[in-house]
């Protein structure tokens, strides 16, 4: 048994350290993350969720080991590990606000064949907006482009993070649609704080607490403990996307 | 007007100098954070190799303008190859550590003068060129030397092709890109070391060009060129906006005729003065300097 849950884990994150400054933010994280469907990285504010997904892409100095699908990627590069199928889409989106759509989307190429059908499928506002300038975008638009540029290539694994992130409800659920459709692409981990969203497309959850994982397991399960889910993440567990 | 005129197409030469320098301080800041204090040396690479080479390596060809060009083409080579190995060597492992960056950039600016001096003197050379270069046109009454429209020639080709490859080629996307966001760029699955170097090697043939022309224009070279120059390069560079390649070259225009036009109607040395006032104008009205943080 414990043989077939070791085969199905994509990613593997281990003892994981990360310093900024003098604040020690990440204190020995450990989670696996199967292969397929969503995983939920939840949490309250500043426990360390933007931090673990940016220390596994490298892009902040750190200590444990990350696995994906068994290869260690500690000593590489953060452009050598995005280049084993990793996409990201980060807080905040960081498009190229200088750079048109069109050329947002061309920087992200790197497969040979990239997918714009599925990228326009998507979102057909992105189309008609190639020439437009990045930084001239609503935040939903500019949102699209972030999405687009993790789908545009065939990613095993992505790190979407806080993706409905200051946007209008309305916009919510069409990015909780949109995020459904990547899990059927790829793996996905996921941090995000509407619990809507989480309820709606996530498997498995790691709530981070302080530095430190507090608790892994199913989603359903968690979220059906509205007294754990309380205690853990100090919100409601109510809330739709 | 014919007085007019002159100061204008020299301060335009002037400027073009500045923006051959800046146009590389510009991006290499830009993309990378580093304040280059060693971009003089890039400068003073070109002028003397370019010398050296004309003078003794091609001394056998009697054409001037083919020794000329054949040592401004050997110039521009070590210029691009020294940029590319200081940032290989020096500033690569010192990534994302500004301070000692800085430090060692100014340390290489010192040792090259000084190394310049000890193995060519202080003193300065003559630099040959053709010798229409040093004849005149007249426009409007103007004698205007022959030299200035290379060096304004010569600047609006480079900032074409700089604007061309930025534009135009997946190398100038993703500088474009890392001058805004570094760290996203290397997250798209970007190898972003690559465009340093060769955003050091674009920088360092511009810094060659203007070692070049610099010869031309002062019709000497000495050790302590690029430094004086540099000074104005990364006054140009500040106004203009760092990491902008078109803000460097609005920014040298306006300096260099601004340094021509105060020195002539107001009095010998003012325009230096005047120059700085500008940039403290400008920093106050507009911090990031005219373009702002993008590189067009």
């Amino acid at each position: 048994m414990a043989v077939a849950v070791e085969a199905a884990t994509l990613l593997e994150v281990k003892d994981l350290h990360v310093n900024l400054g003098q604040s020690h933010v990440l204190q020995g994280v450990s989670f696996a993350v199967r292969e397929g469907g969503v995983t939920a990285l939840l949490g309250r504010n500043g426990v360390g969720k933007t931090t673990t997904l940016r220390a596994i892409l490298g892009l902040v100095g750190r200590r444990g080991t990350v696995r994906l699908d068994g290869t260690d990627l500690t000593s590489l590069a953060t452009h050598r590990i995005v280049r084993r199928s990793v996409g990201y889409v980060p807080e905040d989106r960081d498009i190229f606000a200088g750079l048109t759509v069109e050329e947002n989307l061309r920087l992200a190429e790197r497969d040979a064949e990239p997918r714009y059908d599925l990228v326009y499928d998507l979102f057909p506002e992105l189309r008609q907006r190639a020439g437009q300038r990045a930084g001239t975008l609503s935040g939903g638009q500019q949102q699209m482009v972030a999405i687009a540029r993790a789908l545009l290539n065939d990613n095993r694994l992505l790190l979407v993070d806080e993706p409905t992130k200051g946007l209008a409800p309305a916009l919510v659920a069409d990015v909780a649609r949109v995020l459904e459709r990547l899990s059927e692409l790829a793996t996905v981990l996921l941090v995000e704080q509407n619990l809507g969203v989480v309820r709606r497309i996530a498997n498995d959850v790691v709530v981070l607490d302080q530095g430190r994982v507090v608790h892994t397991g199913d989603a359903r399960g968690l979220l059906a403990q509205p007294e754990l889910v309380r205690r853990l993440l100090s919100v409601s567990a109510a809330g739709q996307p | 007007m014919s007085t007019f005129i002159l100061l204008t197409i020299t301060g335009l030469g002037l400027g073009a100098m500045y923006f051959l320098i800046a146009s590389g301080l510009s991006l290499i800041y830009g993309l990378m954070g580093v304040l280059n204090f060693a971009h003089g040396a890039f400068l003073t690479v070109g002028s003397y190799a370019s010398w050296w080479m004309s003078d003794h390596a091609f001394d056998g060809i009697h054409s001037l303008l083919l020794r000329f060009l054949l040592g401004a083409a050997c110039g521009l080579a070590a210029g691009a190859v020294f940029a590319a190995l200081v940032e290989l060597v020096l500033i690569r492992p010192l990534y994302q550590r500004h301070i000692e960056q800085v430090l060692v950039t100014v340390g290489l600016s010192l040792a090259f003068v000084a190394l310049v001096q000890g193995i060519w003197g202080t003193d300065a050379h003559p630099y040959a060129a053709p010798g229409w270069l040093h004849r005149t046109t007249t426009i409007f009454g103007a004698h205007i030397p022959n030299d200035r429209w290379i060096e304004i020639a010569t600047a609006a080709a480079v900032l074409v092709l700089l604007q061309l490859f930025l534009h135009r080629t997946r190398y100038g996307l993703i500088i474009r890109a890392g001058v805004e966001n570094r760290a996203m760029v290397t997250a798209l699955g970007i190898d972003v070391r690559k465009a340093f170097t060769l955003v050091f090697a674009l920088g360092g043939v511009a810094a060659a060009i203007a070692g070049v022309l610099s010869g031309v224009y002062f019709n000497t070279i000495d050790p302590s060129q690029g430094t004086s120059l540099l000074i104005f390069a990364f006054i140009v560079v500040v106004i203009g906006g760092l990491g902008s390649v078109g803000g460097s070259a609005v920014a040298a225009v306006v300096v260099g005729l601004l340094q021509q036009y105060v020195n002539y109607y107001a009095s010998s040395g003012i325009g230096d003065m005047a120059v700085v006032l500008l940039l403290g104008l400008v920093l106050l009205a507009r911090p990031r300097g005219l373009a702002g943080a993008f590189a067009t």
